[in-house]
């Protein structure tokens, strides 16, 4: 079986967030960057558990600058077998569905992971987009997934409920919680990620359709409003006549 | 030129965020000037009360069965391209998620996933804000392309019902057969999901044990919210998965969080800080959550919650 899984960098979970350029580009000055939490924890994870049988190949791609093959090596630390990155500066999820559906569509991979989402833009969009250019099947949410032939049995968080499934693949499935359980790399794992082939191919220039044009942190919440806690009839009071919400 | 909005259904009824997505689209639909159009796909209880909520007409695609994406959102792109909609819009759901980034492509449209405000400027040039950074902030993003795909977060604009009909109209369009087959769907029965829910109860590693939850629920209970938990409460299993907000669980944004022996780290806050109002129980009065909250009690939640349970209680049999 062979594996292409979709990892992003994002800023670290911690990170502040500001904006420079009359708020219209994100400041990284300070900034640590991670690989994306849900592709890494459950989506990448997952992908090597299905193929460290030997039987199969797990691929990373990135879509990205140079700068980005630091959080690659470490999804090869990871477990995954070899690396791709398309050279290229992402501007829209478009534009990086395009590329990844490019270089995917002559490979033959039987499943493309992604995360539910990326924790920056959270979009939640780009594995339906490159199951669209490939003609396959699309499942978000998954948070288990079993592969027996060619078909994968895969449990998918709905509102409100679960739901069970069976798709035949080639196919696109975005991964949440619950899909795998994070992994830290051990040294041997970083002493052979140096060994794993890193790729890098060109781009392809895809169309792009949205830009972000500024950005707003939310405005600033006064002063909280501290209740003394024998007073439960006030805080009642208050948020049914001040807040309005019950 | 005209607004399409897919109208979600769950069991054959609509659902609230779908009813938002169609005040949504009538109000969009206003404001450029053209009128709204609904889609309704698969049996539906009286597609016609969409005309309440703004809908012109109301198209609808019969005889299709389970979710399948590809099988959606050819139907939505057909009824985009018949209707000539320079927007379509559906909700920011499991179903939307799902489908928003095909319709983009087969449309060849800029998407805009998880919209919160109505869109500026006119087709080949419209803005909308959107959450980012897990609602750390905002974003305004352009959509350069003649059509816009957008799907609108919960909560963004309440349903509208200002009465009357729509008149139904059946399409049929070719499409694809499933390749995914639905064995079956579990639904908890009777609460609102995490996402769509106005009233939220939530709480943490403070609650100590997983058998002291029953003062959280019978707060929830008491007010009609859905429970709600931190990521360390949801690891040790003392609740469900689906439970866990923040950055890395569940984002939400209801009129009212009410948090519970939580501290406030970031990744809690990035996927609830959007919420309207926050009420904070914590006995450390150096909590990290008071920063963000609007009202804050503090004390021990043992003590605090079943008074504000008793509180509750007292207000509705008053009112
Ligand atoms: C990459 C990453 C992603 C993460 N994503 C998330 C996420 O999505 N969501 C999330 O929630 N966390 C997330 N976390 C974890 C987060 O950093 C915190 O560790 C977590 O939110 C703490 O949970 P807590 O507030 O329940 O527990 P604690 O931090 O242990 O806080 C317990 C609180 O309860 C109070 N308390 C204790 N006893 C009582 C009492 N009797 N009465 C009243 N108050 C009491 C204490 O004063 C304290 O403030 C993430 C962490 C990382 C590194
Ligand atoms: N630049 C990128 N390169 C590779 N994969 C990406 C990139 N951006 C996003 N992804 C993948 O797409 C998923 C969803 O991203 P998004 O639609 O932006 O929320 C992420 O979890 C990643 O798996």
């Amino acid at each position: 079986m062979k594996i292409l899984v979709c990892i992003s960098k994002v800023p670290d979970t911690t990170a502040k967030i500001s904006f420079t350029d009359n708020n219209t580009a994100f400041n990284t000055s300070g900034v640590q960057f991670i690989m994306n939490p849900y592709d890494e924890w459950y989506a990448l994870v997952r992908a090597v558990e299905l193929t460290e049988d030997g039987k199969g190949e797990t691929t990373v791609i990135n879509v990205g600058p140079a700068a980005n093959d630091a959080i690659i090596r470490k999804g090869l630390a990871i477990g995954a077998d070899k690396a791709v990155r398309v050279d290229a500066e992402p501007k829209s999820t478009h534009q990086v569905a395009e590329e990844i559906a490019n270089y995917a569509k002559d490979k033959g991979f039987d499943l493309i992971l992604t995360g539910k989402e990326t924790i920056d833009y959270n979009g939640s969009e780009l594995g339906a987009m490159v199951a669209e250019m490939l003609d396959q099947p699309y499942v978000s949410y998954a948070t288990h997934m079993e592969v027996e032939g060619t078909t994968a049995s895969i449990k998918r968080d709905i509102e409100g409920g679960v739901e069970l499934l069976e798709v035949d693949l080639p196919a696109v499935v975005s991964a949440a919680k619950g899909m795998a359980e994070q992994r830290i790399p051990n040294m041997r794992g970083i002493m052979m990620a140096k060994r794993k082939p890193l790729e890098t191919v060109p781009a392809s220039a895809g169309a792009e359709h949205v830009a972000v044009k500024s950005y707003e942190l939310p405005a600033a919440k006064g002063s909280v409003n501290l209740i003394d806690a024998e007073n439960m009839d006030e805080l009642v009071r208050l948020l049914h006549e001040e807040a309005k919400v019950i | 030129m005209a607004v399409l909005v897919f109208a979600e259904t769950a069991k054959n009824s609509f659902k609230k965020t779908a009813l938002e997505a169609v005040t949504y689209g009538a109000k969009a639909a206003a404001s450029l000037g053209t009128e709204c159009i609904a889609l309704v796909i698969g049996d539906a209880d009286n597609p016609a009360q969409l005309g309440a909520y703004g809908a012109s007409k109301v198209l609808h695609v019969g005889g299709v069965a389970a979710f399948d994406s590809q099988v959606y959102a050819t139907a939505v792109a057909e009824a985009a391209k018949q209707t000539g909609a320079s927007l379509v819009v559906m909700s920011h759901s499991s179903t939307g998620k799902s489908i928003l980034g095909r319709i983009g492509v087969k449309l060849d449209a800029g998407t805009v996933p998880g919209v919160n405000s109505l869109p500026s400027g006119s087709a080949g040039s419209m803005t909308f804000g959107k959450p980012v950074f897990s609602g750390k902030a905002f974003a305004q993003v352009e959509v350069s392309s003649p059509i816009a795909v957008v799907s609108v977060m919960g909560n963004t604009l309440p349903p509208e019902n200002t009465g009357g009909d729509a008149p139904v109209e059946a399409v049929s369009y070719t499409l694809p057969a499933a390749k995914i087959r639905v064995k079956s769907v579990e639904r908890v029965e009777g609460i609102t999901p995490l996402p769509e829910a106005e009233l939220v109860v939530s709480a943490g590693r403070g609650v100590k044990d997983p058998g002291n939850w029953g003062i959280i629920e019978q707060l929830a209970d008491t007010l009609h919210a859905t429970t709600a938990c931190s990521r360390p409460v949801a690891d040790a299993g003392w609740r469900p998965h689906h439970e866990h907000v923040g950055q890395t669980g569940v984002a939400i944004r209801p009129n009212l969080y009410i948090a519970i022996g939580i501290s406030g780290a970031i990744q809690h806050l990035a996927g609830v800080n959007n919420s309207k109002t926050i009420v904070v129980i914590n006995k450390d009065p150096e909590a990290p959550f008071f920063k963000a909250a609007d009202y804050g009690v503090v004390g021990d939640l043992f003590d605090v919650v079943p008074k504000l349970t008793e509180a509750i209680q007292k207000y509705q049999a008053q009112h």
